[in-house]
């Protein structure tokens, strides 16, 4: 069977008969098995995904089935899917089966998707390498001595690796457009408030977001209008009825982009990345659209502000985990207090243990003011800053990330190095705005990168046109 | 300046979140947080006298729906992930001493 890249090349095949989805099923599980060593799934839900295959067979053949019947999607292992295993690659979470579907996994399975499996991923998603998973690193589809990226690590490989159609990652700070930047595909981080966080295990609940990873910028937006949309069990989302995104069309419309020189000159930005993006920019200009410098004076204040916030956040959101009503409990603790304190020292990974420390530090008495509700303030000027260059222009031009995907352990030893390849990503997160990150650049190493395109709130069914106009002219 | 991280501010820290660490551990959570200070530091070369924070991410208030009774899962459900537990309750290590 051919690699499918998009879901309206499946549905062809499907309704002339070429196909079944039970074959393209089998496909995929024969991928995952062939390449078992990747560790890029956690759990493969074969039987019930060849059961359901079935149904959607029958379906197709009368004419009764849904928009997404076809599309053969992994989930990050931090997406609940009731009667399954849950462990946001922590041993904390050991023996953890969800009582409940997560919202986006209700809104799939009721437009005909099939969920094939759980992908590895950085504990609680943190990480930009998948190194952080306590169930072992994820190899790059592409060369296996490399990270797929994190913390989505496993949701971008399992696309690359045609082991599904498309993903769901979670994006805090970039989890899902870094590894999908690494491996060479679509990824979306949405505006804060259009995906439903229900069911899915928080990390820092003012910065996650749901999104698709993907071959294709149609299917993009065709799995953001099925998960979209209000919620009832989750307040924090926009009230207006999810938008029909994969309805965007492109009219070859004049563009009004900005790029930000400091992303440009920053040191550490991969010279050939840089050139890729300036090759761009001269592109789009010849192409009649209008592309202006401006400065985002702010840029090497982006990542301490989200790890000030999100560490605060994730020591609030982690302190559920206390060995007693779900998960690891310490056969070493005697009382109380140590069945916290050692279930928790023993369930979790370094990383998260370093994340926790941070985030208590900064909300305790004496430091909140001085650093948490220091980092809110210089949160606000970054959200003035970006809203002010899109009141002027309609998108922001900027890398993905500063260079390809890294070798096993070459970022491990200095933590602070790690987070700063989140540079370019987390501004999208710290100000709630749109982002994409579309596969459009081959390096000379032969590894894939990408390029970012962030767009005002709520705007994405513009960004989806602009990232096809992108993708079209590859 | 970067606030300094001692042993001692790691212990008090480190009981808030419920955590522990051994003598290596400690040296090295010491380290990474002072570093970690000393890169968030950064963010006191802006001025944020007249900013106020930004807390809420969505422009929505007051999200409200009717506060109906439905049971989403059973008590039995609710066991189930538990490591202990028995017919009706977690268990725990016993917290009240015998007289």
């Amino acid at each position: 069977m051919i690699k499918y890249h998009s879901l309206a090349a499946i549905n062809a095949d499907l309704q002339s008969g070429k196909i079944t989805v039970t074959a393209l099923v089998n496909h995929y599980l024969k991928n995952i098995a062939d390449k078992k060593d990747y560790n890029i799934f956690l759990e493969v839900f074969a039987d019930d995904a060849l059961a359901q295959a079935k149904l959607i067979d029958e379906k197709i053949k009368n004419k009764t089935a849904g928009k997404l019947a076809g599309a053969v999607i992994a989930l990050k292992d931090n997406i609940s899917v009731k009667g399954k295993k849950l462990s946001a690659s922590s041993k904390i979470l050991e023996g953890y089966t969800s009582l409940y579907n997560a919202t986006v996994v209700e809104r799939l399975l009721a437009h005909d998707a099939i969920i094939i499996g759980r992908t590895n991923c950085d504990e609680f998603a943190m990480g930009s390498s998948n190194e952080n998973s306590a169930f072992g690193n994820v190899h790059h589809p592409l060369d296996e001595s490399r990270v797929p990226g994190g913390s989505s690590g496993g949701s971008a490989a399992a696309v690359a690796a045609d082991m599904c159609l498309a993903a769901l990652g979670t994006d805090t700070g970039g989890s899902i457009r870094q590894p999908a930047s690494f491996c060479g595909v679509v990824g979306l981080k949405p505006t804060y408030g259009t995906v439903s966080r229900y069911g899915i295990i928080a990390y820092a609940s003012s910065f996650d977001q749901v999104g698709p990873l993907t071959h294709s910028v149609a299917d993009a937006a065709l799995i953001l209008e099925t998960i979209a949309g209000p919620d009832e069990y989750d307040s924090t989302l926009s009230q207006k009825p999810a938008q029909k995104f994969s309805e965007y069309t492109n009219k070859n419309p004049k563009y009004k982009i900005a790029y930000l020189r400091d992303c440009l000159e920053k040191d550490g930005l991969d010279a050939e990345i840089k050139n890729k993006m300036l090759a761009t920019i001269e592109q789009l200009k010849a192409d009649g659209h209008e592309l202006t410098a401006v400065d985002f004076p702010f840029l090497d204040y982006l990542v301490p502000a989200y790890y000030v916030l999100t560490t605060a956040e994730a020591s609030s959101n982690l302190s559920r985990y206390d060995g007693i009503r779900y998960g690891y409990r310490s056969k070493n603790a005697t009382d109380l207090e140590s069945t916290y304190k050692k279930s928790r020292s023993e369930g979790f990974g370094t990383e998260v243990k370093r994340r926790i420390m941070l985030g208590t530090f900064v909300l305790s008495a004496g430091y909140y003011d001085a650093y948490y509700a220091k980092g809110q303030k210089v949160r606000r000027l970054l959200q003035n800053k970006t809203l002010e260059i899109l009141n002027q222009h309609q998108f922001i031009l900027l890398p993905t990330t500063p260079g390809t995907a890294f070798k096993f352990g070459e970022n491990s030893a200095d933590p602070i190095k790690m987070y700063l390849e989140d540079i370019f990503t987390v501004q999208s997160n710290l100000t709630g705005i749109p982002a994409i990150s579309l596969p459009l650049g081959t390096h000379s190493n032969g590894l894939p990168y990408g390029i970012q395109v962030m767009a005002n709130k709520f705007d994405e069914k513009n960004l989806f046109a602009f990232a096809d106009y992108l993708m079209q002219k590859k | 300046m970067a606030q300094k991280i001692d042993e001692k501010l790691v212990d008090q820290v480190a009981h808030l979140a419920r955590l522990e660490f051994d003598n290596e551990q400690k040296n090295a959570i010491i380290n990474d947080m002072n570093n970690m200070l000393v890169f968030v530091d950064k963010l006191n070369e802006l001025n944020t006298d007249v900013i106020e924070p930004l807390v809420y991410m969505t422009d929505e208030t007051n999200v409200l729906r009717e506060d109906g009774v439905k049971q989403d899962i059973t008590q039995k459900e609710a066991l189930a992930n538990a490591p202990k537990k028995d017919s009706d309750y977690f268990k725990v290590p016993k917290v009240v001493e015998k007289k």
